[in-house]
């Protein structure tokens, strides 16, 4: 998991007794217990009391999930999950007027598979992860991700948005709620027993393969997250929820905002690093722990016993250069002790920034990224990077001859040259490149995807080792795209765009 | 076997672009770099025909080839310009020497007029002066505020319509990171551009043509151009956080090449939300210059300088500017307070 949540745990003994006795700065009377910054110490009732309430506050300034609401809780079993589980719980079970008024589930990914664990390292986590949940007594579904390589197709077509409520009326809805009465009682009943599904031996390799197709740990982990979200959000769509809630601290948002500019994502940061991300339509994620950081949920879990499990992930061996995502997590980790406002800095950064001013109808699917979900980045705009990057691919590919204008096309350059990547079936000795030629029957994936989404997938050995479902719907786009060239002339709006 | 050139087809390649990859042979080379530089220029329309543009040479591999550069190329695709000079001496013994040798040298080999401008003619300081003053630690905000007007100053004495600058491909990507994590919104809106327009008077508009050239692609074509420079990285104490932002950035090219390339890429999409305050843009009301305070950074700098109170510049003391443009004397607990110098 996130090496960052992990470093606080040496500080955790000394600072439960603070050398110089200091007193709370709230309550003024009790010992502080805990020194989340300096001057900020807290006994250990009001920590726990202002914990709590940034977790609510942050829902009710945010308004964004309504009373009734089902709301899914991908909980990873990091520190940083379980502690927003913890605050749900905490949330559901508080006297009426503090109450949390949605009904929450829980859904793990377990990735093990991915990752190379044997069954028995699997079975053991989740048996875990089970008991935990079960507590709860709230539904939960543990989904390995093998299932993945069985999702439809719908989802990676943007739904439109569920009847947004007109603004103003949340506070209708929680009159509302208030007057029918919570209906929370039932979840604890009809609790599901999900124990995990057989997975066959057969679709962990297919995972294994699909993942070990990119050729770098960037990509690999690229690809994971990816298809780690195309499940939540299926999951949360046949289950009937309409919020996803992530467990994205604040730490963990500083490193992601910096790994998503490194990979070429600045049009989606908002997305990536915001509070509510709509991206899907119909399911919309929520990052509610994004005012916290790793060193107070380090400290919150400790005090209270929140159990976390601790989770082998792609990078976990893996040394500090090995990927970008894991670079930058080492950077803004190292950074951070010589200066340690790094993080909430960069943390602000991302709260001065919105999605790219494109239309964000879901009926432009044609602009959506196969992958990613978000608007596409990838118009060619003059005197731009990507143009600049065409442009140099041009310029030391083709002979010299009249340097006309150069006229770049949207499909970012493949790495297409026999002698420098070494691909399979590189037969070819004339200057026509192989690759283009034997992926001329494979949809054309990488014009349907971000900036960013076409690195990952260069990164590939084949586009053919991505799931079905992703090649479906880029061929359905393709012959959508075909029939819109043929009946342009008719069309009187460019509906699509 | 020797690797054929991918773009020729005919030579032996000599090296592998940083850039994309390719093997090429030197001529081919020499020819992408250029035309890219080109093709910059032409799709940014950083120029237009008859312009006076003044060439910001430090004597440092950015600024060397620039000036190879644009005086070949506006000779290959006639741009009309009249290009020139223009150098900063910062009044650094033994570090500028140098590196203005190189410029003066450049001067010679393409037939180009030169104008230095000193910090000591402009504002009756050295650097070295400087340093005396205010010790190591904060020396390069002088430095670099200083520099931006000298600049200016001296493009004005030439009459250039506008400044190009050697900032490459790198530096912008730096630049994009450093304010990332510096939070500052409106640089980071900023730093992506191509080129500014007139902020107002006693500002030239600048530009930078080396915008998307790798570092290590200008210091191939210098070094098989057989080009001479200078290092030019301050010898007064660098700032430490942009270093860790430079290292961070190799890091990231070590993993993918393409890295430089796509925080760009990020930089130039990202949008700001609206209602995010951006400061505003006044002139200086002692010299005229653009500064979004009564008072602009360098002359808040210089009366520091002068009055023995070193701090005024450093932090924000935004409220002092009144008394200062009035002449009036400050308390003796502000005094105080600015003329510690181990901050
Ligand atoms: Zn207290
Ligand atoms: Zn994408
Ligand atoms: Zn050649
Ligand atoms: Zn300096
Ligand atoms: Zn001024």
């Amino acid at each position: 998991m996130c090496q960052v949540d992990e470093e606080y745990h040496h500080q955790l003994e000394s600072t439960d007794r603070p050398s110089v006795s200091k007193k709370c700065v709230k309550c003024k009377e009790l010992l502080a217990a805990v020194v989340i910054r300096a001057g900020d110490a807290f006994c250990r009732s009001c920590f726990k009391e202002s914990f709590i309430h940034k977790f609510r506050a942050m829902l009710g300034k945010t308004r964004v999930i309504f009373p009734g609401e089902k709301v899914l809780l991908a909980v990873s079993g990091g520190p940083s999950s379980c502690s927003m589980l913890r605050q749900v719980q905490e949330g559901v079970s508080q006297n009426a007027h503090k109450k949390l008024r949605f009904l929450p589930g829980i859904v793990y990914v377990d990735e093990g598979g991915a990752v190379g664990l044997s069954k028995q390292e699997r079975e053991r986590t989740m048996s875990e992860l089970r008991d935990i949940f079960r507590s709860t007594g709230f539904p939960f579904y543990i989904l390995p991700l093998e299932q993945v390589l069985d999702l439809p197709s719908s989802v990676v077509v943007p739904a439109p948005p569920l009847s947004e409520p007109p603004t103003g009326s949340y506070k209708a809805a929680v009159d509302h709620f208030l007057q029918t009465g919570s209906r929370n009682d039932t979840t604890s009943q009809e609790q599901e027993e999900m124990s995990l599904p057989d997975v066959s031996e057969s679709r962990t390799r297919s995972l294994q393969q699909l993942i070990g197709s990119a050729k770098s740990l960037t990509a690999r982990e690229d690809l994971l997250s990816t298809l780690r979200q195309h499940l939540l959000v299926h999951a949360a769509r046949t289950e009937g929820y309409s919020k996803l809630m992530l467990g994205d601290n604040c730490t963990r948002l500083a490193v992601k905002l910096l790994t998503s500019i490194s990979l070429g994502r600045g049009a989606q940061l908002a997305q990536d690093t915001g509070f509510s991300d709509s991206r899907y339509g119909d399911v919309v994620s929520v990052r509610p722990m994004r005012d916290y950081s790793a060193k107070e949920i380090a400290f919150y879990n400790h005090m209270f016993s929140v159990p976390s499990v601790v989770i082998p992930s792609l990078e976990t061996k893996a040394p500090e250069k090995a990927s970008i995502q894991r670079l930058t997590e080492s950077f803004v980790t190292k950074l951070q002790v010589d200066f340690p406002s790094t993080v909430s800095t960069i943390y602000r950064t991302s709260e001065k920034l919105q999605t790219a001013g494109r239309s964000s109808s879901p009926a432009a699917d044609r602009g959506r990224c196969l992958l990613c979900m978000c608007s596409l980045d990838t118009a060619v705009e003059k005197a731009s990077a990507l143009q600049a990057t065409l442009i140099s691919e041009q310029l030391s590919h083709t002979k010299i001859q009249n340097p006309g204008p150069v006229k770049p096309e949207v499909p970012l350059p493949a790495e297409q040259h026999c002698s420098s990547s070494g691909e399979e079936d590189c037969g070819g000795t004339g200057s026509s490149c192989c690759s283009s030629v034997k992926e001329a029957e494979a949809p054309d994936v990488r014009s349907q995807m971000c900036y960013s989404c076409q690195l990952t997938v260069r990164d590939l050995s084949s586009v053919h080792h991505l799931p079905q479902y992703i090649l479906s719907e880029a061929q359905r786009r393709q012959r959508r795209c075909l029939m819109r060239e043929e009946i342009r002339e008719f069309l009187l709006d460019d509906e699509g765009h | 076997m020797p690797v054929l050139c991918s773009s020729c087809s005919e030579k032996r390649a000599v090296l592998k672009r940083p850039k994309t990859g390719h093997s090429l042979c030197k001529e081919c080379f020499f020819w992408a770099f250029e035309e890219e530089v080109h093709q910059t220029i032409v799709a940014a329309e950083l120029f237009k025909p008859g312009e006076a543009v003044g060439i910001a040479a430090s004597g440092g591999k950015d600024s060397t080839v620039l000036a190879h550069v644009m005086k070949l190329l506006n000779e290959r695709h006639s741009y009309g310009l009249q290009l020139m000079l223009i150098s900063v001496d910062e009044g650094i013994t033994g570090y500028r020497d140098d590196s203005l040798e190189t410029v003066k040298r450049n001067q010679q080999q393409y037939e180009l007029p030169l104008k230095i401008v000193s910090y000591e003619e402009l504002y009756g300081w050295t650097m070295d002066a400087i340093v005396k003053q205010v010790g190591l630690k904060n020396n390069c905000t002088f430095c670099g505020v200083f520099r931006r007007q000298a600049l200016d100053r001296g493009a004005i004495m030439l009459k250039v319509d506008k400044i190009c600058t050697g900032h490459n491909a790198d530096d912008v990507a730096e630049t994009v990171l450093m304010n990332v994590l510096r939070g500052d919104i409106a640089r980071l809106r900023r730093c992506t551009t191509i080129s500014t327009a007139s902020e107002g008077d006693g500002v030239v508009p600048r530009c930078k043509p080396l915008k998307y050239a790798y570092e290590k692609e200008i210091v191939l074509y210098a070094y098989f151009k057989k080009l001479d420079y200078f290092s030019t990285e301050c010898i007064y104490s660098p700032n430490a956080y942009r270093g860790h932002a430079r290292t961070f950035l190799k890091d990231l090219e070590s993993i993918r090449p393409s890295s430089i390339v796509d925080i760009i890429h990020s930089g130039e999409n990202l949008s700001v939300r609206e209602g995010v305050k951006m400061p505003v843009q006044g002139t200086c009301s002692r010299c005229g210059y653009i500064s979004s305070q009564a008072l602009c950074k360098s002359c808040v700098l210089l009366e520091g300088l002068n009055r023995g109170l070193p701090k005024l510049g450093i932090g924000k003391h935004h409220r002092l500017h009144e008394k200062i443009l009035s002449q009036q004397p400050l308390t003796e607990n502000e005094e105080r307070k600015l003329k510690s110098v181990d901050f």
